[in-house]
């Protein structure tokens, strides 16, 4: 279980064994980063667009993300909207029910700083980075559907840079 | 003989494949396990009880008779529509279809199937 985190590990001990580790390592990486698989977690107006570059428009699953109503299939939360406080532990405990590695978008401002309208408000969370850890923020308000297709696309990047060993810290 | 060979080949060459794949899964994916993962998932609410309750049996004979009735809509709505052009007969026939499904009913009801205690 977890054994290919070794890999690297008894690779090197091997002649040509990092050229094989590291190959490895990036057919991984790509195929990963090529099926992210989102949660459905829409909470404001953020799904609107969401929705939207789910539609034949914008086209999501050109980038390989398709959703998925439970977290146990999913690799990726798209936080979309203002997450309040009476929200926040439910996003946590989605979090906690995925399964490794995943990853978090913040789509929006609500969820990057408690957003533009309800900063004042006593019941919006102020950031959900004080949640669940964030991989990428996507500021807007709500971002049109080319920003979340940006931000996806430097989530796959970073997927895409990460090592093996990386997979148990997420 | 020999065509029942590949028949037991392909079931190998299937149960092999799944096999290979959970082997594939199970090396490949981290095993992190904690108490708040394992809980069960209701829509990120915390489960109340034990998901493994029990349904009592007479929900399964509502269910049944409810699809009858379910059926009996289907056909009635058709039958609506075209009533204008089939005229009288379909009209009896109708009537002895439903009066069949009445039958059930009555019979169920008759049997004690729709008290519910």
């Amino acid at each position: 279980m977890g054994l290919i985190k070794k890999v690297p590990v008894y690779a090197e001990h091997v002649p040509g064994g990092g050229f094989v580790a590291t190959q490895l390592e990036s057919v991984l990486s790509h195929a990963q980063a090529c099926s992210m698989w989102y949660l459905l977690f829409a909470t404001a107006c953020c799904a609107i667009e969401l929705m939207c570059t789910g539609a034949s428009r914008y086209d999501f699953d050109r980038l390989g993300m398709i959703f998925r109503p439970t977290p146990r299939q999913a690799d990726l939360i798209i936080a979309a909207g203002t997450i309040t406080k009476k929200m926040a532990p439910r996003l946590r405990r989605l979090y906690d029910q995925m399964a490794e590695p995943r990853y978090v978008i913040a789509m929006g401002g609500c969820t990057i700083r408690g957003g533009p309208f309800y900063y004042d408000s006593y019941a919006v969370e102020k950031g959900i980075d004080h949640i669940v850890p964030v991989d990428i923020y996507i500021p807007g308000c709500p971002p049109r559907p080319e920003s979340l297709l940006e931000g996806c696309l430097h989530l796959q990047k970073k997927v895409k840079a990460q090592k093996l060993a990386d997979w148990h810290e997420k | 003989m020999s065509e029942y060979l590949a028949v037991l080949i392909f079931i190998f060459v299937g149960a092999g494949m799944v096999l290979f794949t959970f082997f594939l899964a199970r090396i490949l994916r981290p095993h992190n396990p904690y108490p708040e993962k394992n809980v069960n998932y209701e829509c990120a609410e915390l489960p109340i009880g034990n998901s493994w309750i029990k349904f009592h049996n007479r929900y399964y004979i509502f269910a049944l008779i409810f699809v009858i009735f379910d059926v009996e809509a289907v056909f009635l709505f058709p039958w609506a529509v075209a009533f204008g052009q089939v005229g009288l007969y379909a009209l009896v026939e109708m009537v002895i279809f439903i009066l069949i499904l009445l039958f059930g009913l009555l019979y169920a009801w008759k049997k004690g199937v729709l008290k519910w205690a």
